[in-house]
């Protein structure tokens, strides 16, 4: 049987590594072919790779940096360790966060290492697709692996989303000229819908382009639902969303009367006012189209196995993030343990931010928290957040230097193959070493608070 | 491991080898039940109690992306029911959630915690097969398998739309040895293609045409796979899920289906589900006599149960069509749909069976009915198809149920008595079930469905896996507490606390085949899957611990 490691062949100091991963996107695509350079380090080419992988794959390279640094003094793993397991062990109300740049197997330690110190856990989610999370809690969703998709989708319609210059293969591989079982003419054999608040670089694949108001996703949305369902819409719904009645009605159509119809959503609707409302709205609103033919909604995914990180913490704790372990299992509540919230609010006393850049992307309130507590980074580049980090490790890069698994945005696990070796540790060696010197950590000072009680009560 | 243990002085119920009841030693090396052990070695005194092979639970859902997704979808089912972490002196578990859908580790923990041992997952999409496997890894204490849902693979219809009889035998092997799984799997043969592709239609006969696939039948797919499984030398036959799940007069389904096996192996599953009389579209009656016959008379079909508990459950089921039908005798409005690609369906809801309702009560009853005229426990074994009709952890109580007539009766008369009036009344209705019949219903019998020798026994050679009960006149009572659980030699449950944690490890067959079939399942997975070939077959990283049940043929 073959193995997902074993699959390249070497001729002299060049590698051919075939059916690669690409992890950059929530799309995953397992067809690179990678040309490397093992005495340069380098990968030289990446056929099949979009732009965004080329970036990824051709700009790779080992960058001579410290394995550690603590304060920003180089130091070794294995000092970095101590110091990271000190830090944690000694704060009352530690964060992991991130996790969606890395390893399944690395977010399974990592959920351990929170389980142990009664922390909480948090992924990218909670700034992308939680509330799409929060929605499937309240109404559920038909959703679909890709391949159903490409095999039967006719109607294909994104929304809230830019998937050209985000996912940059979705239409090729997917959704739009992919060739099908159901689909042999590609583009032909399906009618593309493009629905956003702006003319992106999406659009002109679509057949058809909705413009809606800024922040009336909402209002549009509930207006199909009530169309679908035969129900009266007042017409005022025409200058609320800035779209007619007669291209909702034609879409409604269109929607009653495809074989197979998908609804691709983006960070447009859960990111924008209503969160939450919107996801669960066009979620419901492709369950209810199930009355007439099969129709499909689900969310578009970013980073390469954000996926992932909920499958995980979601299997370990039953919630899919935000989540809490300080009363000694597991809590769920977005707002209160998602890591945004922690960091404005202060509540956070240490972090540990696993494969994500929040000191990039988090608003100014929440980086000035983390500029006051120790931080711990784990990281292949030197992020904006390990620079404010109190202890920063250098890792191996996951599907370049480390295998394991990632899950596509659509559940699908991929297993990652490697293509070149690095000197510096997986991020999975790193919790697991962290996750020792913790355990330890927390013995002797449960000891120590006992030796200490006794002689209270000896005195 | 590496250490003896020997239990003394406990009443036995190993029905394998014959022993009802009698107060017998049990000696164990090195996680495996030996003849004998020396004098010196550690003793369990089981005085008073009752010796029996760990539980073995032959269909359940508990990992894989279905029940990930009813776990995402019901924060409500795990707030009140939390599994807190526990600092041990050895080793520190896992904190976690239960409910209907417990995360992993709570799954793990509480199977041990009720004395079971084994637990299979019962449908996996093979290309979701690592998701399987990484969450079953995460499940501690029990061994475990799963198995693959064929019955709606698009592949292997375009073989057998063209008879092509040996590439399916050679693909169906590959298929189990990539994902490492069991046995195989027919949810509904059928009736993935007109749901996915003809609008959410459906099919309800074994001889309708399948769309798309116009020599195809239901019947077609369900003989070939009985007869390849059964050609495989596979330890476990064909799992079904037979055509019309829930649907009132469904019983003649199960009947065809069970007749098209032809005298060959056939497990039918949550056999309950699939035992109603009434007209299509009506209230259901009960055609457990008729069902529990049939199976009484031949000897080549083993069924489970799949018996309804009162109460909070989920429906997560590959048979989409089913879940979507629920939505409408459901309060719940939450419903999911996940298609996979070219091999299956899904469907989940929040689901809760009530006394007062007449379907609900029909359900239970008929289940009862399925047990107590069965005639052959060995064939006939105990299931809810966890968490369907309700959670495993109501198994004790159905226990209760089983042995125990005036409890029976007790709930007889608190559920609706329309439906109550509808079951046959006769001397089956005063049976109660003996200690060495649960025995055989809740272990012995589902290890030898199942093919495993080393398990559902306590003779030489079998796995340390035992439970000791106290003896106690309340059966639910005493099956939710067991007083020592040993798994593979190890005390996990000493004198009722827990105590140890443990890795089980994965179960799984790995049947020989002729590797020119994957020159045809190659291009196939290439153009219509969206992975690539080569990364579909999982690596061995996948079951770190794991044992190969060998085929006859091996």
């Amino acid at each position: 049987m073959m193995r997902v490691a074993e699959k390249a062949k070497s001729e002299g100091n060049i590698k051919i590594v075939e059916d690669a991963t690409c992890t950059f996107c929530g799309c995953l695509c397992d067809d690179m072919v990678l040309t490397v350079d093992v005495d340069a380090k380098k990968i030289t080419k990446a056929k099949n790779a979009c732009v965004l992988g080329k970036a990824l794959f051709l700009n790779y390279e080992e960058e001579d940096r410290p394995f550690a640094l603590i304060g920003g003094k180089e130091a070794t793993t294995a000092e970095a360790v101590e110091e990271a397991a000190q830090i944690l062990a000694n704060a009352r109300f530690p964060i992991i966060y991130g996790m969606s740049d890395t390893t399944c197997e690395t977010q399974r330690k990592a959920v351990g290492l929170m389980d142990m110190l009664g922390g909480t856990i948090d992924s990218t989610t909670s700034v992308c697709h939680g509330p799409t999370g929060m929605a499937l809690q309240g109404v559920g969703e038909s959703t679909a692996t890709l391949g159903e998709i490409k095999n039967r989708a006719d109607l294909v319609i994104y929304w809230g989303g830019n998937p050209a210059e985000s996912l940059p293969r979705h239409f090729a591989r997917y959704a739009v000229t992919a060739k099908g079982m159901y689909t042999p003419n590609r583009k032909k054999d399906r009618t593309i819908v493009n629905i956003d608040v702006r003319h992106t670089k999406s659009v002109p694949v679509a057949d058809i382009f909705i413009q809606v108001k800024p922040g009336a996703d909402f209002e549009l949305l509930w207006a199909l639902r009530a169309l679908v369902k035969n129900r009266h819409v007042d017409p005022n719904i025409e200058k609320k969303t800035g779209v007619s009645m007669k291209t909702m009605k034609d879409l409604v159509e269109r929607m009653k009367n495809c074989r197979y119809g998908v609804l691709f959503f983006g960070m447009g609707l859960t990111m924008t006012r209503g969160r939450h409302f919107n996801s669960a709205a066009i979620l419901s609103l492709g369950s209810d189209l199930n009355e007439y033919t099969h129709f499909i909604a689900t969310p578009m995914r970013g980073h390469g196995n954000v996926t992932g990180a909920d499958t995980v913490v979601a299997w370990q704790t039953g919630y899919p993030f935000g989540v809490n372990f300080s009363r000694g299992y597991p809590k769920f509540n977005p707002g209160e343990f998602t890591a945004t919230d922690m960091f404005v609010r202060g509540d956070a006393d240490a972090g540990l931010i696993l494969a994500s850049d929040p000191g990039s992307n988090f608003t100014q309130a929440a980086v000035d928290h983390m500029k006051k507590i120790p931080m711990i980074v784990l990281d292949p580049k030197y992020t904006h957040t390990a620079k404010l980090a109190r202890v920063a490790f250098t890792t191996a890069h996951y599907g370049i230097n480390v295998p394991g698994t990632a899950y596509r945005s659509d559940g699908v696990p991929i297993e990652l193959r490697t293509c070149l070796d690095s000197k510096y540790p997986s991020d999975e060696e790193v919790i697991t070493a962290i996750y020792r010197r913790v355990e330890q950590l927390l013995i002797a000072k449960k000891r120590s608070k006992g030796a200490n009680n006794k002689r209270q009560k000896a005195a | 491991m590496g250490s003896t243990l020997r239990i003394v002085n406990g009443r036995v119920h190993d029905p394998a080898n014959g022993v009802d009841g009698k107060t017998r030693d049990i000696c164990i090396k090195d996680g495996k039940i030996v003849k004998s052990v020396p004098p010196k070695t550690k003793c369990v005194d089981a005085k008073g109690m009752v010796v029996m092979p760990g539980g073995v639970d032959i269909h359940c859902h508990i990992a894989g992306a279905k029940a990930n997704i009813a776990r995402k979808l019901q924060p409500d089912d795990h707030r009140r029911d939390i599994h807190r972490r526990m600092e041990l002196e050895k080793i520190n578990t896992r904190s976690g959630t239960g409910g209907t859908v417990p995360s992993t580790f709570t799954t793990g923990y509480r199977y041990a915690t009720l004395g079971y041992t084994t637990a299979m997952e019962a449908a996996a999409p093979p290309l979701l097969a690592r998701h399987t496997l990484e969450e079953l890894d995460d499940t501690p204490v029990i061994d475990k398998g799963f198995y693959i849902l064929m019955g709606n693979n698009v592949l292997l219809y375009k073989m057998l739309q063209e008879e092509r009889h040996e590439e399916i035998r050679n693909a169906v092997a590959w298929w189990l040895n990539a994902t490492k799984s069991y046995t195989t799997k027919l949810v509904s043969p059928g009736s993935d293609e007109p749901w996915k592709g003809h609008r959410n239609a459906t099919i309800t006969q074994l001889n309708d045409k399948i769309d798309g696939f116009e020599q195809l039948t239901p019947r077609k797919i369900i003989t070939s796979m009985v007869n390849t499984v059964d050609d495989l030398g596979l330890p476990h036959p064909v799992h079904i899920h037979c055509n019309n799940l829930g649907h009132s007069g469904n019983y003649k389904t199960t009947l065809e289906t069970m007749k098209a096996a032809d005298g060959r192996r056939i497990h039918v599953t949550h056999i309950q589900f699939h035992s109603y009389g009434g007209k299509p579209d009506g209230e259901p009656t009960s055609k457990a006599p008729e069902i529990a016959e049939y199976i009484n008379n031949n000897p080549n079909i083993t069924a489970d149960v799949g018996q309804v508990m009162f109460g909070k459950s989920t429906s997560m089921t590959a048979d989409a069509p089913l879940a979507w039908m629920l939505t409408r005798y459901s309060n719940d409005k939450r419903w999911v749909n996940a298609d996979t690609e070219c091999e299956s369906g899904c469907g989940i809801i929040p689901f809760a069976y009530q006394e007062r309702v007449y379907t609900h009560a029909l359900q239970w009853a008929t289940g009862l009915e399925l047990f107590l005229l069965s005639k052959d426990p060995w064939r006939m074994v105990l299931s809810t198809d966890h968490p369907n009709g309700g959670a495993f952890t109501s198994y004790p109580r159905l226990i209760r149920t089983l042995m125990d007539r005036e409890f029976r009766k007790q709930q007889m008369e608190s559920v609706n008595q329309r439906a109550v009036a509808k079951i046959k009344r006769g001397h089956h209705m005063e049976r109660e079930y003996t200690l060495q019949e649960i025995a055989i219903i809740t272990r012995a019998g589902p290890a030898r469905i199942l093919g495993l020798k080393n398990k559902g026994h306590l003779g030489p050679g079998a796995d340390a896996d035992i439970t000791i009960y106290d003896e106690h006149e309340d059966k639910e009572l005493m099956f939710s507490a067991p007083r020592y659980v040993i798994k593979d030699g190890r005390l996990i449950i000493d004198n009722h606390e827990f105590r140890n944690n443990h890795e089980g490890k994965i179960l799984h067959v790995s049947p020989l085949y002729d590797e020119g079939i994957e020159d045809v399942i190659r291009p196939f997975v290439e153009d219509f899957y969206t992975i690539r070939f080569d990364n579909y077959a999982v690596s061995d990283h996948y079951a770190p611990r794991r044992e190969v049940i060998p085929t006859t043929k091996q």
